[in-house]
């Protein structure tokens, strides 16, 4: 007790050549192998379906790169949505931790004009409700089922024009969370340079503004953005589901960049203390996940009802997704539940580093589950462009995470809790 | 002189005290018997040279023991003793054990945690707790040195290096 370490404050996190030839290398690798999987799946050439729907490898590449957009965009609001619970639950642990999780909010803007932009190219290859013929009494492919929720998208305007409430709602979200996130982060910055408790007590107010609107926005973009794809299905969850997994992958996302930093030799004051509390977190909502995802199957399956099970049924049935499913679970709840159950292996840097990466990787997985049999059917699969799109997608999102946490200080110096933080013990 | 039967204690107030007496008492080769305190004293447990308790072993060989005992009980059920078809699933469909399943872990694992744990630190009904000093109940801290185990150092010796580390007072207590 009462020894007081000199830690360096001001230490910022110098973002080297050879972090960047990392990041790039791996990109490259990625941008390489989707130009592979691209190649190959437009010389595969198209082909007809028995339905009279020909499928086109665009649509894989659309698919895509919706699941990355909504999986980075989860990975950085969760970032944001770490420091605020950090600031209305009065932590005082993860104080040395607040910037890394702040970093990640630096994605946002980026992540909404990719999901803008995507949606506008690729509305009708990725949502069936996007199609005007769905409302249209008169034609043969109208659906009945789709007509009756079709207000939910197309609301104020008619039905099957511009789907003006769906995309006013994203545009809100991300709207909203954008400047959620410049508000704790300039609040977070300002602190460094004038000091005093003043600073804690607006972030505090802000970020508890901001976690009501991030629970209502959550949910709601989880059934944008991912259950409207198949729109005829509906589970009451949904929004905690895909909360869930986003959650496990950012926790385990900013697990690894404090390894990754403190393996660098940064935060010096992070002992293994914090990094068992991470690990913690981790492990508790890999189980959490779990338990949602469970609590969905078991639900529809025990039910039985058509209009539900067909969720399950169009993946475990499938050739293409039912071995994922499996992997799904292997990954995402044995892996961390019978690798970091143990205190000393939360405290290893090598168990989390391996968990931690295997959990993204898995999360990835759980949202590929979400999109591709809903957009691409039988046509779908882990290939050459899923790993290259998402190899890119990643390391485009370390780039932008990294390079803008070297641009402040690494720990937050003024903040009132530091000390909480040097003493921490469990 | 008998284990276990007669004790020196070493009564103080401060917990940061107390902290620094037990690295200057075990510093001098006097082995402590154990430490109460009305509170957790972070960082008592590192300066006693404890080992971490091995109760979370227990509780997860009782949680295997939970699932286990679940799984095997509802196959016997479903599948031999008294099949039936609920929801046009198998006698034996897996995902409809997972809850009962869960909740056996859960309850032998927690039920198993307490019940070692009570024995563990004779805190068994039919056990007779021994009560060192009452005051490390409220406020006070105590540390008691088995005479036993310390026969090669001095009985002055002890209670100086009490003394001397901060105790507010120095007491003897024999148990029979």
């Amino acid at each position: 007790m009462a020894q007081v370490k000199n830690y360096n404050l001001d230490q910022k996190f110098d973002f080297t050549d050879a972090v960047k030839k990392v990041i790039f290398i791996l990109g490259g690798i990625g941008a390489l192998l989707l130009v592979l999987g691209i190649l190959a799946a437009a010389l595969g050439g198209d082909h007809a379906e028995e339905g009279g729907h020909a499928f086109h490898w665009t649509q894989r590449l659309f698919a895509n790169l919706w699941i990355n957009n909504v999986y980075f965009t989860g990975i950085a609001i969760i970032g944001v949505f770490f420091f605020a619970i950090q600031y209305a639950s009065q932590a005082g642990w993860s104080t040395a931790l607040l910037r890394i999780m702040l970093s990640f909010g630096y994605w946002l803007p980026i992540a909404a004009v990719l999901m803008l932009v995507t949606f506008f190219i690729a509305n009708h290859d990725l949502f069936h409700w996007t199609h005007s013929y769905v409302f249209d009494k008169t034609n043969a492919e109208y659906d009945r089922i789709i007509d009756g929720k079709g207000s939910f998208f197309y609301w104020p305007m008619e039905k099957g024009t511009f789907p003006i409430f769906y995309i006013v709602r994203m545009v809100l979200f991300f709207g909203f969370w954008v400047f959620f996130f410049n508000k704790l982060k300039s609040l977070s910055y300002e602190e460094d340079l004038q000091g005093g408790t003043s600073y804690w007590y607006t972030i505090r107010k802000w970020s508890a503004i901001f976690l009501v609107f991030f629970a209502v926005s959550s949910s709601i973009s989880a059934w944008d953005w991912v259950m409207s794809i198949d729109t005829h299905w509906f589970s009451t969850l949904f929004g905690w589901y895909v909360f869930a997994s986003w959650f496990v992958a950012g926790l385990s996302a900013i697990t690894l960049v404090t390894v990754f930093l403190k393996d660098q030799g940064y935060l010096e004051m992070v002992n293994q203390n914090h990094i068992h509390d991470l690990g913690k977190f981790v492990f508790a909502f890999s189980i959490f996940w779990t338990y949602i995802w469970f609590s969905q199957f078991l639900l529809i399956y025990y039910a039985n009802i058509p209009e539900e099970s067909v969720y399950f049924i169009e993946r475990l049935s499938s050739d293409v997704y039912g071995p994922y499913i499996f992997v799904n679970i292997g990954l995402n709840f044995v892996l961390p539940f019978l690798v970091l159950m143990t205190r000393d292996a939360k405290r290893h840097n090598i168990f989390l580093k391996l968990v931690c990466t295997l959990i993204i990787l898995g999360h990835w997985i759980d949202f590929f589950l979400m999109v591709q049999p809903g957009t691409l059917g039988h046509n779908g699969g882990v290939g050459l462009m899923e790993l290259g799109m998402l190899l890119v997608y990643g390391s485009a999102f370390a780039f932008v995470a990294l390079s803008n946490l070297s641009k402040h200080n690494l720990i937050a110096k003024n903040h009132p809790m530091l000390e909480e933080s040097y003493h921490h013990h469990i | 002189m008998e284990r276990d039967k007669h004790f020196i204690l070493g009564i103080f107030d401060d917990e940061d005290i107390l902290l620094n007496a037990v690295k200057e008492v075990r510093a001098t080769g006097i082995r402590i018997h154990e430490v109460f305190s009305p509170y957790p004293v972070h960082g008592l447990d590192e300066e006693l040279g404890y080992k971490r308790s091995s109760l979370p072993i227990a509780a997860f060989l009782f949680g295997v023991l939970g699932t286990t005992l679940a799984l095997t009980m509802q196959f016997y059920m479903m599948k031999f003793d008294w099949p039936m078809i609920i929801g046009g699933k198998d006698h034996a469909a897996f995902p409809d054990f997972i809850p009962v399943t869960f909740e056996l872990t859960v309850l032998l694992a927690a039920f198993g945690m307490v019940g070692v744990f009570m024995i563990s630190s004779n805190l068994k009904p039919w056990g007779q707790p021994r009560i060192y000093d009452l005051r490390s109940t409220d406020d006070k801290h105590v540390m008691a040195i088995d005479i036993a185990t310390n026969a090669s150092v001095d009985l002055e010796k002890i209670k100086d290096a009490l003394k001397t580390s901060g105790a507010t007072e120095v007491n003897s207590k024999s148990f029979d």
